[in-house]
């Protein structure tokens, strides 16, 4: 009995909710009816997709791609050296470890998006804030999972290595890096899957890249061109997933190796 | 009378919620001995061992290694007398995806540079010296293989190869011989008793298995409740001196049955 009321109670508070944001939004069936119209007519010229210049396409559409691969990069780089800072079992002292996985949290908290809008402020249109964009987000989130790949390696493995008399860094590069390395690796090819979208959008806001191409297409009410970049964004975003797909398969297999020795 | 190697002067330490697992240590140990430390678990055996080279922080104390109290350096002063004191531990602590050839000239890290020892770049006499040392300790086959390739004794071996290749005055086992079966056990302290006498390497032991400390060691220290209960030779530690030791874990198990 007390359960059926729970339910009804909670039903009846998602319907309230689900009125007031109606009403509040002013989502009339008029609206909605004369936007499928529109919708239509936009569909229609659609068809069939076109691209009028390929080769400024394919262009744009490896730009994308570069953006991808150095921001990718950079962030790679540069999160691995926070990470170090911020792990735990590694970190000089326990508040230098809750500085930088703020710091990194915060970054994470702003969208791609916004970085590029904030970088294009910084150093004009291109694929330069692209990059940077891509890079501090990859850091927002790489330097928490690169950190939490760190906290899990064998205490001992460090004590081992300090007994020797070696210096932080060599620590690092000798025991924790090839440690950690299968961590790292399939945390940075997941991450290149998420960069390759971003940076195919990143143009949006005049940060380089096929996004660019598209806006303009749209500008110009060219809608069988964007379609045709559309596509072409699709199946750049296909080929990629099925490399890195193919890259994290092989990726388990070693490991697999590695545990079935 | 051989010379004083290590000396450790009213060495304590207090853990924050108040118990202490070792109280006012004093003890000296000279060159080429290899002394074997037993006590009953959680009598401090581990705590005394790691503190020597300051894996763990005592509270109060001297240790001094060749006359240098390592309690008072930090730093890279820290780290040069640290490549004096190798350790081979309980769960060996190689680095599983590297080779054995690499694990063991981890040994050289503290006397390489720093950018040069993170790249692995070591000198061409260094890898030599490596190798002999491998096959030294019946290794040669498992030289390019990966550490967690090897059973558990070969991995001790590597282990006791990484500690050799530091040049040590001092070599601290924690258990090394708790994980292995008795044949491995043998062969791993064999190996720790002849780089003692052959290099004059004094060997610190931590053993709860008390005939191999009895077989092995040319000296044995007992210790209960952090306190030394027995320092002396072999022969003289009788089976009385060894129910003394291990009372408090005799009459725990005696309550548990």
């Amino acid at each position: 009995m007390k359960k059926n009321i729970k339910v009804w109670l909670v039903a009846g508070v998602a319907f309230l909710l689900f009125i007031l944001s109606l009403a509040q939004l002013g989502l009339s069936r008029e609206r909605l009816s004369a936007a499928y119209d529109r919708g239509m007519v936009i569909v229609d010229s659609m068809i069939p997709p076109s691209v009028s210049n390929p080769s400024n396409v394919a262009t744009a559409a490896l730009e994308s791609l570069h953006v991808a691969v150095l921001g990718t990069l950079f962030g790679v780089v540069f999160s691995l050296i926070l990470a170090v800072f911020a792990a735990r079992n590694l970190t000089p002292h326990f508040t230098v470890s809750v500085a930088v996985k703020s710091f990194a949290a915060f970054v994470r908290a702003v969208p791609a998006l916004i970085w590029a809008i904030l970088f294009i402020i910084a150093v004009g249109l291109g694929p330069t804030p692209g990059i940077l964009a891509l890079a501090v987000n990859s850091i927002g989130m790489l330097v928490k999972v690169y950190a939490e790949a760190i906290e899990e390696i064998d205490i001992g493995i460090v004590e081992a290595m300090k007994s020797t008399g070696a210096s932080p860094m060599q620590l690092v590069f000798q025991g924790v890096l090839p440690t950690m390395m299968s961590a790292l690796v399939s945390w940075s090819i997941f991450r290149f899957d998420i960069n390759i979208r971003y940076a195919a959008i990143l143009g949006i806001v005049g940060a380089g890249g096929i996004g660019w191409e598209l806006v303009r297409a749209s500008r110009m009410a060219a809608y069988s061109e964007v379609m045709g970049i559309t596509l072409v964004i699709f199946f750049m975003i296909l080929v990629v997933e099925n490399v890195t797909r193919l890259l994290k398969k092989r990726l388990d297999l070693a490991s697999m190796e590695t545990v079935r020795s | 009378m051989a010379e004083k190697v290590l000396e450790i002067k009213n060495l304590t330490k207090k853990f924050p919620d108040g118990t202490v697992a070792l109280n006012d240590i004093s003890v000296s140990f000279e060159k080429g001995d290899l002394i074997a430390v037993i006590g009953p678990s959680g009598a401090g055996k581990s705590t005394f061992l790691r503190s020597i080279n300051r894996l763990q922080e005592p509270t109060f104390g001297e240790i001094l290694i060749e006359g240098k109290d390592i309690l008072k350096t930090k730093g890279s002063s820290l780290r040069k007398l640290r490549r004096k004191v190798g350790m081979v531990f309980q769960g060996y602590n190689l680095i599983k995806r590297s080779s054995v050839l690499q694990n063991v000239l981890h040994g050289r890290l503290g006397y390489s540079s720093s950018i040069k020892g993170s790249l692995g770049m070591f000198s061409q006499q260094e890898r030599k010296r490596a190798l002999e040392v491998l096959i030294r300790m019946g290794l040669e086959e498992q030289t390019l293989k990966r550490a967690d390739e090897c059973s558990g004794g070969q991995q001790q071996r590597v282990g006791i190869a990484r500690a050799m290749m530091q040049d040590p005055v001092i070599l601290l086992a924690d258990e090394p011989i708790a994980s292995l079966d008795p044949a491995s056990s043998a062969r791993v302290m064999n190996y720790i008793k002849i780089m003692s006498q052959e290099q004059g390497i004094t060997a610190i032991v931590n053993l709860h298995q008390v005939d191999y400390a009895k077989s092995f060691a040319t000296r044995i220290i007992g210790i209960r409740a952090g306190e030394i209960m027995y320092d002396g030779p072999p022969h003289l530690l009788s089976e009385h001196i060894i129910k003394d030791l291990y009372q408090d874990q005799y009459a725990e198990e005696a309550r548990a049955q």
